[in-house]
């Protein structure tokens, strides 16, 4: 099956000599969840903007499933939706002209771009305020309306720049659920993100960037795999020992009913509490200190660095 | 894109337009009115009748033509000039760049949306006219083509403008130390009888001379230079700013990174 994306050295060279990319290579299959990391200014956004025409690449091949940018740039338009980092309609528009427009640019009957405007504003909660001027809407709604907008057309490839960036919690749940039924409903996505624990969440696999360069491309169960050390807190129900000490374990007393504990790869989590459980303590609840894909991220990150 | 698709495209762009000058028309529409029933009232009646004739005809009658082509020029070009300009500000033409949309579509969408803005302002002064004089057409098609060919003209400026436009100062500049003296200075007011040799030469420089006297010729049958060489010579500029509009959309200057 031809993959969803396929970038071959791609590179980018700004006219003031930046460097963004340099000679970048990802594919994305068909129907995959795809995470782009990075830190700011790695070439995420470079990148995006190059698969749908913002930016003018400098070297390299894009192919978007059989369309290759170079020879047939509309046609890869066409199985593409993009979802920016910023806000970029027309403020004083309405969301339902907005979204009826882009589905003129890509060159629907209005009946038809009518109906999808009202089936997926709808389906993102906004078809109340599809009369009301855009500019009155909350973050979390100007940020759903471009997810309508960038669907209009149906693509078989949509493209996420921070799509929940400034978005309360309860808003972004639901917009992960969307985003999973579109993926099962067979889109491939694309999702450059900071909140890495949305990546582990929903996407299947992972490309870090930094310095435009690719530093790991891989699924994020193999990325995981691969996580050396987890630490994790536990509270108890008695009271912890001052002296509190775990054979074999790198244990740290934070207060008198929680603690921090070292996993190391080949040890399990089992014999954490069966040690305990042989002093006499009793876990009431447990949690990772920290992402795991966040000390994964920052690793490869540094060690790039 | 297969050439229907191209052409719902197109019909977007030019729907947009028109619902975006019709929306806001107390700062699209009624300023020509306003503006032009003054220069009807001090230029033609109050000045005007103390002038005399001007090239056969009463000084109203003379005016007026130049007087509907200034709003033309005035509002194909502003139209554009801010419609693009703004969607380059707040990102939007983003929409349609990231689209199948071609170049070529993208243009003449704005630039249809600018003429009909001006046809729109067109019609009103020409209503509005009709309190101060009687208008005699003497050739319609001409005058037809010559209001076509016109606000495509300066619709495509407009379009140049607005690429090359980083703020909102710039796409006031033109219109005000550029267009304004070139439609002061392209016989509206004036025959170019009145001018000296030398000044007379330097106006055949001014695209806008061509535009009044073909539109004059249209409505009254008299014009300060020959007919055909008005006609292409706006159809010369036309092309010349078509080329370099499709020149700054092909290669993405200032639209792309």
């Amino acid at each position: 099956m031809i993959p969803a994306l396929t970038i071959k050295n791609l590179s980018k060279v700004y006219d003031n000599g930046f460097e963004a990319l340099k000679g970048i290579s990802l594919t994305v299959e068909q129907g995959d969840f795809y995470a782009l990391l990075g830190p700011n200014g790695a070439g995420k956004s470079t990148t995006i903007g190059i698969v749908c025409s913002l930016v003018s690449k400098t070297d390299g091949q894009v192919q978007v499933f059989d369309a290759d940018i170079d020879e047939d740039f509309p046609a890869a338009k066409k199985y593409i939706g993009i979802v920016p980092q910023e806000f970029n309609f027309n403020m004083f528009e309405t969301a339902f002209d907005i979204v009826v427009n882009q589905g003129g640019y890509y060159g629907m009957p209005v009946k038809l771009a009518r109906q999808r405007a009202e089936k997926y504003l709808k389906e993102l909660g906004l078809w109340d305020k599809r009369a009301v001027a855009t500019r009155t809407l909350s973050g979390g709604m100007k940020r759903r309306l471009m997810i309508a907008r960038a669907l209009v057309h149906q693509p078989k490839l949509l493209i996420l720049d921070e799509p929940t960036a400034g978005v309360d919690i309860e808003m972004r749940r639901s917009m992960w659920d969307f985003l999973q039924k579109i993926n099962a409903e067979g889109t491939t996505i694309i999702l450059t993100t900071h909140y890495l624990e949305e990546a582990e969440a929903l996407c299947r696999h992972i490309g870090i960037i930094n310095h435009g360069e690719i530093v790991e491309d891989t699924s994020i169960r193999e990325l995981l795999r691969r996580l050396q050390r987890e630490v994790f807190i536990l509270d108890s129900v008695e009271d912890l020992p001052e002296d509190l000490s775990l054979p074999g374990f790198v244990a740290r007393r934070i207060d008198a009913h929680s603690m921090e504990v070292e996993v190391e790869k080949g040890q399990h989590i089992n014999q954490v509490f069966a040690a305990l459980d042989a002093q006499g303590i009793h876990v009431s609840s447990m949690r990772n200190r920290a992402n795991r894909l966040e000390e994964m991220f920052v690793s490869l990150v540094e060690g790039a660095a | 894109m297969n050439a229907s698709e191209q052409c719902r495209a197109f019909m977007t762009i030019v729907r947009k337009e028109i619902k975006r000058y019709l929306r806001i028309w107390p700062q699209t529409l009624l300023p020509s009115a306003i503006t032009m029933s003054l220069y009807f009232v001090i230029f033609g009646s109050l000045i005007g009748s103390r002038i005399g004739e001007m090239g056969g005809f009463s000084y109203m009658e003379f005016v007026v033509p130049g007087l509907i082509m200034m709003a033309i020029v005035t509002n194909s070009y502003s139209n554009v000039v801010s419609s693009f300009f703004g969607s380059k500000f707040n990102h939007s033409v983003e929409e349609l760049l990231v689209s199948p949309t071609p170049n070529y579509v993208i243009l003449l969408g704005y630039v249809v949306g600018g003429v009909t803005r001006g046809l729109f302002v067109a019609i009103v002064v020409t209503l509005v006219s009709l309190f101060f004089t009687r208008l005699h057409i003497h050739n319609f098609f001409i005058v037809i083509v010559i209001v076509l060919m016109t606000s495509t003209l300066f619709a495509l400026a407009g379009f140049i403008n607005a690429v090359f436009a980083n703020s909102f100062d710039d796409i006031s500049i033109i219109p005000t130390f550029v267009l304004t003296p070139l439609i002061y200075l392209g016989g509206v007011f004036y025959s170019m009888d009145l001018l000296p040799d030398f000044w007379a030469g330097v106006s055949k420089l001014n695209p806008l001379v061509y535009v009044v006297n073909a539109f004059r010729y249209g409505v009254l049958g008299v014009s300060d230079v020959n007919l055909l060489f008005s006609f292409g010579m706006i159809g010369l500029f036309t092309a010349a700013a078509f080329a370099f509009s499709m020149h700054l959309l092909n290669s993405g200057k200032r639209l792309r990174q």
